[in-house]
């Protein structure tokens, strides 16, 4: 049987707080600028004016069809490249934590555009009507009367979709960058205590997203009472 | 820029000399797919009888069924791959996990890969399966049992073959995620498509023509699925009923 051997967590813990802050710094930034630039993609594929809807429509096929670990190596391996020869950037500098916040953004503004785009279509075509005839601007019934709406409803899904991209964030074991599960990866690996780290990181991932969706059931579950 | 773009470097013989770069490429395409298709009717048949697990009025069944959704969702995909990689064999009694660690690298890795795609998607599967039932009215349901179907009977000739018919359209969306979602395993060391871009760069500096070659023999699968399913979709579709999502 295999002997447990669970000494090297304590030891390890501030290490593996400090990856914690990398992931949730990643998750925090992608979420926001996420449902920003999100936004725009789903106000643009909602437009009227063509080219602006098929842009934002290319945009998120595209995103939705490529594997996120493409995305990241492309943000990891060729765009820091790019930016070096393009801009004069020092070579080798350490875009790493730039990098994924980047990627995930822009990923995941794809995603939220499309939570977005059926939340903005759920609130009734008469709104948009009657904030018209009350004089509003285009920019003003949306900005006053529909996104407040449409938000209002898609909360739980932007907040779901925040607990999966949690869960990504582990991916940027890709560029070796320390994470919380890149950390507890090097720990296990230091000590040759790769069975126990792993089964704690997923302990310790389990217990936050299950929390956090539990909470979200739950809020969930007032939106539509109240 | 002064980036020398060399698209002809596909057709070169590999570092390893017994192929093209071309070829590693299709190796990579060949793993995808089919890790992601033998791992797909594994999700299928799982998440399957979970989801029908999931409705049944048995406190013991539905919670175990809801315990292992709520187990393969919360806990992201890349360290599921790490603990059927590297963590099972070792907690395995020792002859199997042996027999693991000593057979074929490539079969360890497919079948880690395998496993926890598999599992992974299965969860997702059954909570797709669970709200096609759920959404068939429930006077099906009661009908069977009022004309004296036992409940095992009141599934199988009743609410399964309609909620199997729904379900179809929103699984389109997890059969294109199986695909996309096999990219993880190339962190194990398994030379699926994404992998062999990564050896591409490594082995012809040539990144911008191996990066785009990989994303868009990724785009090409997700088409050729989507158009699948879209048949598929139009084959199944219920008389009656929108066809779903």
């Amino acid at each position: 049987m295999y002997e447990f051997d669970w000494s090297s967590i304590p030891g390890a813990l501030p290490y593996m707080a400090q990856g914690m802050k990398i992931s949730l710094e990643i998750t925090v930034t992608a979420v926001l600028v996420g449902i920003v630039w999100g936004t725009v993609l789903a106000m643009m594929r909602l437009s009227s004016i063509t080219p602006l809807s098929w842009f934002a429509a290319a945009y998120v096929n595209f995103f939705r069809a490529i594997p996120l670990v493409m995305v990241l190596l492309w943000f990891f391996l060729i765009i820091p490249h790019l930016l070096e020869t393009l801009f004069g950037f020092p070579r080798g500098s350490d875009m790493r934590l730039g990098s994924a916040i980047a990627g995930f953004s822009l990923f995941e503004a794809a995603y939220y555009s499309e939570i977005i785009r059926a939340g903005i279509q759920s609130v009734p075509k008469g709104q948009m009507a009657a904030s018209n005839a009350l004089g509003m601007s285009y920019g003003q019934s949306m900005r006053l009367v529909v996104l407040p709406q449409a938000f209002r409803n898609m909360v739980p899904l932007l907040l779901t979709q925040g607990i999966i991209l949690f869960q990504d964030t582990s991916l940027v074991y890709v560029s070796a960058l320390a994470d919380f599960f890149g950390a507890a990866y090097k720990v296990g690996d230091r000590d040759g205590r790769l069975v126990e780290m792993l089964l704690f990181a997923g302990a310790v991932y389990f217990v936050i997203c299950f929390a956090f969706s539990q909470l979200v059931r739950y809020y969930q579950k007032k939106l539509k009472t109240a | 820029m002064g980036y020398h773009w060399n698209w002809g470097v596909f057709l070169q013989p590999s570092a390893t000399g017994d192929d093209t770069y071309l070829g590693w490429m299709l190796y990579g395409f060949k793993m995808t797919i089919g890790l992601s298709l033998s791992a797909w009717i594994m999700a299928l048949i799982l998440g399957a009888v979970i989801g029908v697990l999931r409705t049944v009025p048995n406190k013991v069944l539905s919670g175990f069924a809801m315990g292992y959704v709520e187990l393969f969702r919360n806990i992201p995909l890349l360290v599921q791959l790490f603990l059927w990689y590297f963590v099972l064999p070792e907690l395995l009694p020792p002859s199997l996990g042996n027999a693991f660690k000593q057979s074929n690298p490539i079969v360890q890795q497919f079948l880690a890969s395998m496993l926890c795609l598999g599992l992974f998607t299965s969860a997702r599967v059954a909570e797709q399966v669970r709200s096609g039932i759920n959404s068939l009215p429930p006077g099906q349901k009661n009908a069977s049992l009022a004309i004296g179907f036992t409940l095992s009977q009141t599934y199988r000739y009743v609410m399964l073959p309609m909620a199997f018919r729904l379900v179809v359209p929103p699984l389109t969306s997890e059969f294109l995620n199986i695909f996309k979602n096999s990219a993880v395993c190339s962190t194990i060391g398994l030379l699926e498509l994404a992998a062999q871009g990564r050896q591409l760069v490594d082995y012809t500096a040539q990144p911008y023509e191996s990066f785009i070659a990989v994303t868009v023999a990724y785009m090409l699968i997700n088409v050729v699925v989507m158009f699948g399913m879209r048949w598929v979709e139009a084959h199944v579709r219920v008389p009656g009923y929108i066809g779903g999502k």
